[in-house]
């Protein structure tokens, strides 16, 4: 076979832990990729790595933490986000990102996120949304779309699902896109601008996953990531009220809000700590 | 490579060549690179692997322009390009390719 080599030292090998490659994420499973995106995201934003933190929760896009090779927080169900502000309050020079699946993120962990979006505490928040709670046996979550089957819902699920990016506006963060695996390289800037924008930054990456939500609702993963080429409409800058998941009239992608705000720590510094601040002791 | 219209800087644009490396072990078969490469240079393998997947090949191991799409794609870390610095495929070539 030419062209090809049998054992050789993949680039983005000195960021996961090889030793425990091969990852739990099964065969056709969209986690994998998102976290490749994130890997080659960090890579190029150019931060420093020996000064970034990343945290998940419990599930399968909460085994990130465990193969990424930098400081690491394997946190527990849901709790994400307040151990992440809890890092990035003790020392604020770290980059500290939430890598972390749909479950753990809005549902268990729902008013960790509403409220530190809300606080604009200066973290990223990377959501893998993969419909469903795939480790556990696939239930409805709160993102199923509405008729998809799962095993609690055998007949169609009755509930409507989180419109994530609209969540997020509405609770204060301050940037908000939402990709596909499928668009990789869509996701990957979205990823970097995220790392390097400063405030609470939050991305929806639509995953498949093709044993818990796939199988039950007769979707192969390629036939996943078709869907989604076929449903993507991409447009940058919509309102993220009109992006809620419906297959039917296809799924809204692309970066929906960039704005600027003063962090929680900017704010609480200017009022509780205004000795750091030279500019309040100037206008004083 | 058909356009439907020929950009006016095609005889300045040196397409760059890439060289496909597969950790065959890693796979676990998803076949995403192959059906997702631009260029369909991968193929399902013959042989599988030692999980018991079959890996994807090079088949077309010229028309790889080492856009990096499967190395982004593949959640397995199992398959990456680097550029073929010896060989710069001449942009004339391609023109008489859309021709």
């Amino acid at each position: 076979m030419k062209n090809s080599s049998l054992s050789n030292k993949h680039p983005l090998d000195e960021l996961i832990r090889t030793d425990r490659i091969p990852h739990i994420w099964c065969p056709g499973c969209g986690v994998g990729t998102v976290f490749s995106s994130f890997l080659i995201a960090l890579r190029e934003s150019g931060i420093d790595l020996k000064n970034t933190v990343v945290v998940s929760g419990i599930g399968c896009s909460g085994r990130a933490a465990g193969y990424v090779k930098l400081d690491s927080f394997h946190t527990t169900h849901g709790r994400a986000i307040p151990f992440a502000t809890g890092i990035k309050l003790a020392n604020p020079d770290l980059n500290v990102i939430v890598f972390s699946g749909d479950g753990d993120l809005f549902a268990i962990g729902g008013n960790h996120f509403i409220h530190a979006a809300r606080r604009n505490v200066d973290l990223t928040v990377i959501c893998v949304n993969n419909f469903t709670y795939g480790m556990t046996g696939g239930q409805a979550a709160a993102t199923t779309p509405s008729m998809a089957k799962t095993t609690t819902t055998p007949k169609g699920n009755s509930e409507s699902p989180f419109n994530l990016p609209h969540l997020a506006y509405a609770s204060g963060a301050t940037y908000v896109a939402r990709w596909t695996m499928l668009h990789a390289r869509d996701l990957t800037e979205a990823i970097k601008e995220a790392i390097l924008k400063r405030g609470f930054s939050f991305i929806e990456a639509l995953a498949p996953c093709p044993t818990g939500y796939g199988r039950r609702n007769k979707e192969q993963p390629l036939q996943t990531l078709k869907i989604y080429q076929e449903k993507a409409i991409i447009k940058n800058g919509a309102n993220p009220a009109e992006a809620d998941i419906d297959f039917n009239k296809g799924i809204i992608l692309g970066k929906f809000i960039d704005i600027k705000k003063p962090t929680w720590l900017d704010t609480y510094n200017s009022i509780y700590r205004p000795q750091d601040n030279s500019d309040i002791i100037d206008a004083a | 490579m058909r356009l439907w219209r020929v950009p006016f800087d095609t005889n300045e644009i040196e397409v760059s060549k890439g060289i496909i490396h597969i950790i065959e072990d890693r796979c676990k078969g998803c076949g995403f690179c192959i059906e997702f490469c631009p260029r369909e240079v991968l193929e399902f393998s013959d042989n599988f692997n030692i999980k018991g997947y079959y890996p994807p090949k090079v088949v077309k191991p010229d028309a790889c322009v080492n856009c990096h799409y499967c190395e982004i794609i593949c959640p397995e870390f199992a398959i990456y390009s680097i550029e073929d610095i010896n060989h710069a495929v001449n942009s004339k070539n391609q023109k008489q390719d859309i021709n």
